[in-house]
């Protein structure tokens, strides 16, 4: 079970024996004895346990913040995490300062936390802008200050440095000339380059890619069965175009959705829908095959897809499998899929611009939580005319499902306010929502005819009104 | 610098219960819990797991040399359960191992055998069944039921509020040491260093003479470590006690979640009547409080609700009646407010839907009613420097709440499926333990020779700045730099019989104590050089910025100089000191007296903008006028009222802890309870301290913060409500908080 495991922990390479399974949180505490990275909710919602994951692209490493929590230390193999001891100088680092300036700590519990995540932000944000720093802390939770002097602290931070940051192309170097890099950091590069003959062959257990999920709720599991990190090292492009249709590694994660720019181009909003799929640590670490995969009935990327005659590409030794993602759930966690096969890519046909796309996701709280209803649309409409739709749902059925029958509905009916309230009754007959710590059946039940409607509000402006609506 | 813990925070250096590196013959321990709400206990088999190579030992009941007891007030806890089982997660037993994941796979070995009894989670339903922890308190003035003949409206209705979870970062976390004689030394992240030595040295059968306790500092404590850290630290004791070793207990979150007490949810049932101009003439209240399995602090809780009963308002015939109902769910507990905001809920309710009946705006009842100087609360005491109304006024002058109303009505109207709500939420809440005997705190201060000074106190720094607070006090009372100053960790063989660093009250207590012993100190010091010099007996001596002036005029002679020679004079440079706060006093048998050393007085504004198609909504600005007396520390007292405001938020809307029919929760998890993150605070966050406010009762004049600013949250119910009601006029009146996205969206489109 144990492999050899090297990588660089701040400015030390260190090489470990160890379960690759293991909890990179755990072993930098307890074996490192690096305590600034806390422990608090051990399941990526809190940042408290924050490291930045530095990873060896072409002479440039590249820096993500993550929960360590829910990272199996076999992920860090042959890279450089940076926990906050690494960040440390002699005197505060310019993000340091700016917490101590506008008193953005009280207990002080989650702020390691909150100082890495702004860090991280620095190295690979486009703009330094107070927006974008606060959106790289989505993922850190603090039940002392109100985040308004975290807000203060990141506004102070702004106004001194931003600018100097942004206009470079050297960031790492600028980042080392303000003090908010130690200088070591601009060596890393190379002794990375040197680390890199690590044991590469195929590991046993279970498959796995981002974890963010596998290690909270198989935690036990990986530990004792081992843990098969697929290989992200492939030299092929993670996003592609071929043949009108647009293929997705597996392993690409959600921040590489976000930032695609062939997906910018395709779903103009898939930035904003996916600002709410768990936090920046989560979305620099979840992939697309994860959360198909792990076929939770609201995860967020199944449902965004399923409309889009998405097709899954299983790899089990040279053998290609094809499945429809409509047909890969057949239950609740229940697949269309051997324990051997490992999914590859993921295709769908790219919509012809007449196609109009919404996407709408209701948690308790908006951002960073999980949908208690989410469903996403593809619609073409002629003359008001519907010649084509396809709506998924989620949280409402044991896995993430179309709704077929409202469809077939509604195609070839005229885009208006009586044909939407029929179809909303057709999807309330083809779900099967229950009860849980989401919400409760009734509940679920008319959120999604609310977020149907939402569909046709906001894609028909001119056809369904907000006034119609009005009780 | 000012807030030494924050270079501390910010380098990941500041060490807590967890962080200190453990000794190799360590145990790590994991704590084995009833699987059931309520049974007795028939068998508990531990053969299986004792034989997993690494588990230490295995501990029950019947293992614990001294009293099985750890309730606070009421002795209804026991540390770990004998006969019965009244909550799922109460203890049961504690396994130690050589690691946590050997004990807890011991843990999974453990059976029990239990005869299942009928579980109650329901308050009302716990009264029925006749099970109550005290007898009904009831606090009342005038006489409601004859006033209710004068009254020309008279509303009543059922408000409920739901529990909450502390989520302080840092979990339950102890480790005990054993020392030479049969001695404990105990690391704890607990607000209350005294609460953990007594209930250690009960459980191990010491005295408590043989029990420390240090606290470092605390990841966060919000009154979850009030009471709640006792058994943790307990556990962890016994098992060093037993096994002459370290042993170190932190509960993973979910346990954590799982397993202590939290908010009391409460329903009530109220009555209020009034005249046709709005003036409250008559409010009756019935609090059922879900106190949980144990009494823990729920009946000092229920004490707080009925103390503010009437939130700021004169109301002059009120009968406040507190039921303590004895449910399956664990033990609630302190949680910043300690009850009052229960009680502010339930009578804004009142108001609400009285101004509902009467077609007018809740504001106008409000303000109609606020607190004027010299008014007699319920409970017999006089409202003094009562700034009700001055906060009131500042906060229409500041923020113009026609202005407000007017703006929110015109987007209503221009916004068919958006709607904006707003309301106004003004707070009095009181200072002092509301147990008169713990309101005291002692403080010892060390001045070394080379004139750097260390200050031990009753508090424990757990986010709210005392530390900084201590030195601020230390430094301007003795007139030396900052720099000096020193907070030491809390521990209770420096500093003993400490009451909890709770209740808004320690910068007062602890701080009064301090200027004491500062005062001791100086005494002596100036003294021993006023002889050196050979000053005339009338001459006035002072410390100035470190500087010794005589008569106002230079003598030459610095805090280091005077110093040094007092040590060699064998002066006694160290100083304890106890502070009591005078003049309070509560009859418990009449429910009246000075409970309360002076009161704290805000009012905010809060709106709100609904997605009327979704449910969702955003909370966008709170606008606060806050009467902070004159802050020495505004900064942190800006951190108080801004945290407590986004606790409170959270309360009313997202926080929702969920129990399935078993008591089982279901909101174990980050994951499924949702406090708030950095995209729900508002955008607008704006509190103004309250001009020309005085408060001699406190340090240099300022007033306590912790607790206070919470009760704005309330505003956010009231205001959603609003705007919701902007969509729906017609809408049945909701008083269930939270107010989750699922409560509105079912209000507005449930056919039920």
């Amino acid at each position: 079970m144990k492999k050899t495991i090297r990588f660089i922990c701040n400015n030390e390479i260190i090489s470990a024996e160890i379960n690759p399974a293991i909890s990179t949180l755990d072993f930098i505490r307890t074996e490192l004895h690096l305590t600034g990275t806390k422990e608090s909710c051990r399941e990526g919602d809190c940042g408290a346990c924050s490291i930045l994951c530095g990873k060896l692209c072409n002479d440039i490493v590249k820096y993500r913040a993550v929960n360590s929590c829910i990272l199996p230390i076999g992920a860090i193999a042959g890279k450089h995490i940076v926990t906050i001891e690494g960040l440390n100088q002699q005197s505060l680092t310019p993000v340091q300062q700016s917490f101590v300036k506008e008193n953005g700590a009280q207990c002080g519990f989650c702020t390691p936390g909150f100082i890495i995540s702004l860090t991280g932000s620095l190295f690979s944000c486009n703009e330094i802008n107070y927006e974008n720093l606060i959106s790289s802390i989505d993922g850190n939770i603090c039940r002392c200050t109100g985040y308004a002097s975290i807000k203060r602290s990141v506004k102070s931070f702004t106004e001194n440095y931003s600018i100097k940051i942004t206009q470079t192309s050297d960031r790492i170097h600028k980042l080392v000339r303000y003090n908010i890099l130690p200088e070591y950091f601009l060596s890393i590069p190379q002794r990375l380059s040197k680390l890199r003959d690590f044991d590469h062959k195929a590991h046993t257990g279970i498959p796995a890619a981002g974890c963010t999920d596998l290690s909270i709720q198989n935690k036990n599991k990986i530990e004792r069965r081992g843990i098969n990190l697929i290989d992200r090292e492939s030299k092929s492009p993670h996003i592609y175009i071929e043949n009108k249709a647009c293929l997705i590694s597996a392993f690409t994660t959600v921040k590489e959705i976000c930032e695609s720019k062939i997906l910018n181009k395709i779903f103009p909003g898939i930035k904003n829908y996916f600002s709410m799929f768990g936090s920046t640590q989560i979305r620099n670490r979840a992939t697309i095959g994860g959360n198909i995969i792990n076929a939770s009935p609201i995860g967020d990327l199944s449902i965004f897809f399923l409309p889009f005659n998405t097709i899954l590409y299983f790899r089990e030794g040279e053998e290609l499998r094809e499945v429809r993602l409509s047909e890969l759930y057949k239950g609740y966690k229940q697949l269309d899929k051997k324990p051997t096969e490992i999914l590859e890519i993921i295709s769908f046909e790219i919509p012809v611009e007449e196609f109009k796309i919404n996407f709408e996701k209701v948690s308790r709280r908006t951002y960073l939580d999980i949908a208690c209803v989410n469903s996403a649309i593809l619609i073409l409409a002629n003359q008001k005319i519907i010649k084509h739709v396809s709506i998924s749902a989620g949280g409402v059925a044991p896995f993430p499902m179309l709704l077929k029958d409202t469809a077939k509905y509604l195609k070839g009916k005229e885009v208006c306010l009586t044909n939407l309230k029929e179809a909303c009754v057709i999807a309330s007959k083809e779900i099967s929502p229950i009860s849980d710590v989401r919400g409760s059946a009734e509940y679920k039940a008319i959120l999604l005819k609310q977020l149907i409607l939402s569909h046709f509000l906001k894609l028909f402006p001119d056809i369904i009104k907000a006034e119609d609506f009005v009780c | 610098m000012l807030n030494i813990d924050l270079n501390a925070h910010v380098r990941g250096e500041s060490i807590f219960i967890n962080d200190i590196p453990a000794p190799v013959n360590t145990v790590y321990l994991t704590v084995f819990y009833s699987p059931e709400a309520h049974g007795r206990i028939k068998q508990i088999i531990t053969k299986e797991a004792e034989k997993i190579p690494g588990v230490k030992g295995i501990f029950t009941a019947k293992d614990i040399p001294g009293r099985n007891q750890v309730g606070g007030i009421i002795f209804d806890e026991e540390l770990l359960a004998e006969g019965e089982v009244n909550y799922i997660g109460q203890p049961v037993a504690v396994v130690a191992a050589v690691s946590y994941s050997i004990a807890r796979n011991a843990r999974d070995k453990i059976k029990i055998e239990i005869e299942k009894l009928s579980v109650i989670i329901d308050p009302r339903e716990a009264y029925e069944a006749g099970k109550l922890i005290i007898s009904p308190k009831v606090f009342s003035c005038g006489d409601t039921g004859s006033a209710w003949k004068d009254c020309d409206v008279i509303v009543d209705g059922k408000a409920e509020t739901g529990s909450q979870e502390h989520i302080y970062m840092e979990t339950q976390s102890a480790v005990a040491y054993p020392v030479e004689n049969g001695g404990i030394r105990i690391l704890s992240s607990t607000q209350a260093p005294t609460s953990v030595q007594r209930a250690a040295a009960e459980i191990l059968g010491i005295p408590m003479n043989k029990v420390e306790v240090d606290v470092p500092r605390i990841g966060g404590g919000f009154g979850g470590k009030e009471d709640q850290a006792n058994s943790w630290a307990a556990l962890a004791a016994l098992v060093s006690f037993k096994l002459k070793c370290p042993a170190k207990l932190v509960l993973p979150r979910n346990e954590d979640i799982t397993v202590t007490g939290k908010r009391h949810p409460y329903t009530s049932d109220f009555k209020i009547g009034l005249n046709k101009e709005g003036k409250i003439l008559a409010y009756e209240v019935v609090f059922y409080q879900n106190a949980g399995a144990a009494a823990d602090l729920s009946p000092a809780i229920l004490d707080r609700t009925l103390f503010h009963a009437a939130n700021c308002y004169f109301i002059p015939n009120l009968k406040a009646t507190g039921l303590c109902c004895r449910t399956n769910v664990p033990p609630n507990t302190a949680f910043r407010g300690f009850g009052g905001p229960q009680a502010m809920f339930v009578i804004e309710a009142a108001i609400y839907k009285a101004a509902e009946v009467m077609g007018i705006d809740p504001l106008v009842i409000q303000q109609k009613n606020l607190l004027k100087e010299g008014d007699q609360f319920h409970f017999g005491q006089k409202a003094i420097n009562c700034t009700a109304r001055n906060c009131w006024q500042s906060l229409d002058s500041g923020f113009n709440l026609k202005a407000v109303t007017n703006s929110i009505k015109e987007f209503n109207i221009a916004n068919p499926l958006l709607k904006k709500g707003m309301a106004v939420m003004p707070v009095c809440f009181g200072i002092s333990f509301t147990n008169t005997f713990m309101n005291q705190a002692s403080v010892l201060v060390h001045v070394y020779s080379d004139g750097s000074i260390g200050i031990s106190s009753a508090a424990v720094e757990m986010g709210q700045g005392i530390n900084s607070k201590l030195r601020q006090i230390a430094s301007k009372t003795l007139s030396v730099d900052i720099e000096r100053l020193k907070v030491e960790s809390s521990n209770t063989t420096r500093v003993a019989n400490t009451s909890p660093t709770a209740a808004s009250s320690s910068t007062d207590l602890n701080g009064k104590a301090l200027i004491i012993s500062c005062n001791i100190l100086l005494d002596r010091i100036l003294k021993s050089v006023k002889a050196d010099l050979k000053l005339k007996e009338n001459s006035f001596l002072e410390l100035r910025d470190e500087q010794v002036l005589s008569n106002g005029v230079p003598t030459g002679l610095t805090w280091e100089e005077i110093i040094r020679a007092a040590f060699f004079k064998r002066v006694n440079l160290s100083a304890q000191a106890q502070y009591a706060t005078p003049g309070i006093y509560f009859d418990q048998e009449t429910s009246k007296g000075n409970a309360f050393s002076y009161h704290v007085y805000g009012a905010a504004i809060i709106e709100a903008t609904l997605d009327c198609i979704t449910g969702i909504y955003k909370i966008d600005s709170v606008k606060v006028v806050h009467d902070f007396g004159k802050s020495f520390s505004l900064q942190t007292d800006l951190g108080q009222a801004e945290g407590g405001i986004v606790q409170g938020l959270g309360w009313m809307t997202i926080e929702d802890i969920l129990y399935d029919m078993s008591g089982k929760i279901i909101t174990d998890s980050l994951s499924n309870y949702k406090i708030p993150d950095i995209h729900f605070v508002p955008d607008e966050m704006k509190i103004i301290p309250l001009e020309d406010s005085n408060n001699p009762s406190g340090i240099f004049n300022s007033k306590a913060i912790g607790e206070p600013p919470l009760m704005y949250g309330i505003g956010a119910f009231f205001a959603i409500e609003n705007a919701m009601k902007a969509f729906r006029p017609g809408m049945n009146t909701i008083l269930t908080a939270p107010l989750t996205p699922e409560r509105v969206l079912l209000a507005l489109y449930s056919k039920i």
